[in-house]
């Protein structure tokens, strides 16, 4: 933290052309996400702070065995899931929270064929980590949690930018 | 005098407080962040996808600022102290630290993005960039979007309708022990609610090749 605060402001060289930005801003970082709901799902409420402020090559090492008391805590019967991972697999995985996004395949959380290949505004993913935690090897354990049932978002994106629909 | 200046703050303490009471009861995806609930900071949810217009290019969406009512949202702002910023892993290995970011700051009713480039230095602390911004207004409520366009850069910074959807209340009663399955139909807790959205659309050929992950942070002004 000192460290960090001996960093505040730095001035640069003044360049007598022009007025460019003289000083520099420094930031610290407050909040963090990547895939939806994980920390809500996963972290305890006295550690979601500092989930938030562990760099995610970090987060691994520090969460993944806590994601995996949770996992085992929502679904005492979890034995493995539809991508065939086993508990101590899929909660390392999500332990370090980034997103993946392809330059080349469809981008979608799970389209049936792609799997974690981005997130489009449209994507279920609630339902799809639902059945990832829930529905076991064959997505068919627990039908009553395995899907929310909403399916949709209350208002149709856009064809064009910026996609999001206008507010309510 | 000073009975009216005690009254008026009780009421803004109160208002702040039963938003608080009503953003922790509706909003348990929107508050996994305790300390900066419902702040400029807070961030809701992270897109990446390819643009529906244009195949070339990849879209990122940070929305903060969750469940805002309609009659909320004209007055909701950004976070003028608060720099979002768009961590992008392009490393052959993915070792998790970011090679590019995509930063955007919030001044005076207009924004600017800046990269994506190199950081200045990764993790938790970060300058902001000195480079040329793809910059534009911040669009009002009610207004049509105001969009910045530069280098194939597109930028959006505004409010709009909360792109996501869950029954949010019913999960949270599975997990509090007072249901034991989802309703069918279900209830989408994010239904006619509004968050304050930074939408960049940037060519693909700056981000890298094959796949690259992604996270977002928020970040205050030190």
């Amino acid at each position: 933290m000192a460290a960090c605060l001996g960093t505040v402001l730095t001035f640069s060289a003044c360049d007598d052309d022009d007025n460019d930005m003289p000083i520099t801003i420094t930031y610290e970082q407050e909040d963090q996400m990547a895939r939806p709901a994980i920390n809500t799902v996963f972290v305890s409420t006295g550690e979601k702070d500092m989930f938030n402020t562990t760099v995610p090559a970090q987060q691994g090492p520090a969460f993944a065995t806590k994601f995996k008391d949770k996992l085992v805590a929502l679904n005492p019967g979890y034995t493995t899931n539809l991508l065939g991972l086993d508990a101590t697999t899929f909660t390392s995985v999500l332990a370090t929270d980034v997103l993946t996004a392809s330059l080349t395949a469809p981008t979608t959380f799970y389209d049936g064929t792609n799997v974690l290949t981005g997130r489009k505004l449209d994507d279920d993913v609630i339902t799809v980590e639902l059945i990832l935690l829930f529905g076991g090897p064959d997505a068919m354990s627990n039908p009553g949690l395995t899907d929310d049932h909403v399916d949709a978002n209350d208002k149709s994106f856009l064809t064009s930018f910026p996609y999001l629909a206008s507010p309510h | 005098m000073r009975l009216k200046f005690n009254l008026k703050t009780i009421g803004l303490a109160l208002v702040a407080l039963v938003a608080c009471a009503a953003s922790y009861l509706i909003a348990a995806d929107h508050i996994d962040a305790p300390a900066i609930t419902g702040t400029g900071s807070d961030i809701t949810d992270v897109y990446a996808f390819q643009s529906p217009a244009n195949a070339n290019n990849m879209v990122f969406v940070v929305n903060v600022q969750g469940l805002l009512a309609p009659a909320a949202t004209s007055a909701a702002s950004f976070d003028e102290e608060v720099m979002i910023e768009i961590n992008i892993d392009n490393s052959s290995t993915k070792d998790h630290v970011e090679d590019l970011v995509i930063q955007a700051m919030f001044d005076n009713g207009k924004f600017k993005v800046y990269g994506p480039e190199a950081p200045a230095q990764t993790g938790l602390t970060s300058t902001l960039s000195k480079s040329t911004p793809v910059e534009a207004s911040i669009t009002a409520y009610g207004s049509n979007p105001s969009i910045g366009e530069s280098n194939g850069i597109k930028v959006f910074a505004g409010p709009r309708d909360d792109p996501f959807f869950f029954d949010l209340n019913q999960f949270k009663a599975i997990i509090g022990g007072t249901a034991t399955s989802f309703n069918n139909p279900g209830t989408d807790a994010f239904a006619g609610t509004n968050v304050l959205s930074l939408v960049v659309e940037v060519p693909k050929s700056m981000l890298g090749s094959g796949s690259v992950n992604i996270w977002a942070t928020s970040n205050r002004e030190m």
